[in-house]
């Protein structure tokens, strides 16, 4: 059962990268998933799990953006190297 | 050495009179804080007096500086005062430079925070331990408070604590290499791996349980350490169900890990729905609470699983034993 820290890292860098590559535009608003669809919520009330879920992808995106295309590089020559 | 005692007790006093006007407004047990704002436990960390403080109580990190006692085996040669008084002026800038140090970490790490899940006793390990394994006949098991903090788990048996948890860990990472030591499968890389991978398991359930926390939205005051704790808990089970298997073979680790298994849910049920429910009814009535209710039951139904996942290998007969390479 070799299951290490680094592969869980791998793991979650793959993840992370399945949901940087959601195009907002493109997929995400075809599929109903998009965040205009949104707005016809109450304001104090229980966001529900959907709305949660888009806004999750959301901030995933924009804030992992950058860090991944260094993360990606760092483990690409990491794979490249060490095998 | 008169005027090196009046200069350095002259700058302890500048230095720690803003400390001392910050500690005077504690009620309860006396204030070891560590300065970083009220602290409700005792912090044994540094509880050897040092004679220079002039009666104050043993506490705050000015204890590694021996002022008017240099430690240094260089101090009867340097006989000169004013270089003997250089030395303990730059004990003191070493000792403040440690202080913003630590202050620096504290924003990454937050050690004050991590320092109560450490504030526990024998008797609280004891009594806790023994509630892990018969949590049955407890009756109350609210979180005592003091002031919108959580008690230290040295007062109040019910708040989580980080002490059982890695001491446990430890502990099954010894127990596992000992099992595989009898069964010939034994090296030090063994305990490596073992290590690793109990720790990505945990990762894993830990990273679920804070989405599942975020998509649903419950559990706002539902720290990520006393999850860490409560998640941590079946290390205990795990330890005693290894250990049975010792003795027993495969009857006694299964019958040790239904029982465990059951306990175990018992005390994470109870607790977690205390402090689930107590938050939740304040802000959505009855979807919120249902749902942290599912939540909790789903996080009790894989415990069981976990544990055995975890510890199979070492019980059981596995075929796959993957080898140590790389």
């Amino acid at each position: 059962m070799t299951f290490t820290l680094y592969s869980l890292f791998e793991a979650a860098l793959l993840c992370v990268n399945a949901v940087a590559v959601l195009h907002e535009e493109r997929f995400l608003s075809k599929v109903g998933w998009g965040r205009d669809d949104q707005t016809t919520r109450g304001f104090g009330e229980d966001p529900g799990v959907k709305s949660q879920l888009i806004n999750l992808i959301h901030s995933i995106r924009t804030v992992m953006r950058i860090p991944l295309i260094f993360l990606n590089i760092v483990t690409i020559l990491f794979k490249l190297i060490l095998g | 050495m008169i005027t090196s005692n009046n200069f350095t007790s002259a700058i302890k006093i500048r230095l720690q009179g803003g400390r001392r006007s910050r500690q005077q407004k504690q009620p309860l047990p006396p204030q070891y804080g560590y300065g970083q704002g009220p602290q409700f436990f005792d912090d044994t960390t540094n509880i050897y007096p040092n004679l220079q403080f002039q009666g104050q109580p043993p506490g705050p990190g000015w204890n590694n500086q021996t002022f008017g006692q240099p430690s240094f085996p260089g101090q009867q040669i340097l006989g000169d005062p004013m270089a003997a008084m250089a030395m303990q002026y730059g004990q003191t800038l070493a000792g403040q430079g440690k202080v913003i140090v630590n202050e620096k970490l504290e924003k990454f790490v937050s050690v004050s925070k991590l320092k109560y899940y450490f504030a526990v006793d024998t008797a609280y390990v004891a009594k806790k331990l023994g509630l892990i394994f018969f949590p049955f006949t407890h009756s109350d098991w609210s979180v005592h408070y003091n002031q919108e903090e959580p008690v230290a788990p040295r007062y109040d048996i019910n708040a989580p604590d980080l002490y059982i948890p890695s001491m446990a860990f430890v502990t099954y990472i010894l127990t596992a290499g000992y099992l595989l030591g009898t069964q010939n499968k034994f090296s030090p890389e063994q305990l490596g791996i073992h290590a690793s991978s109990a720790l990505a398991w945990l990762t894993i359930e830990l990273a679920i349980i804070l989405l599942a926390l975020y998509v649903l939205n419950i559990g706002n005051s539902l720290k990520v350490l006393d999850l860490t704790a409560f998640c941590s808990y079946k290390y205990v089970c795990m330890i005693a169900a290894v250990l049975a298997s010792l003795i027993f073979s495969s009857l006694g680790y299964f019958a040790v890990l239904c029982y465990c298994s059951l306990s175990l849910d018992f005390f994470l049920l109870r607790t977690l729905r205390v402090s689930l429910l107590s938050q939740s009814t304040s802000d959505h009535y009855g979807g919120g609470s249902r749902r942290s209710l599912y939540l909790l039951l789903v996080l009790c139904v894989v415990q069981p699983f976990i544990m055995y996942w975890l510890t199979r290998h070492l019980v059981l007969d596995v075929g796959v034993q993957s080898n140590v390479m790389e």
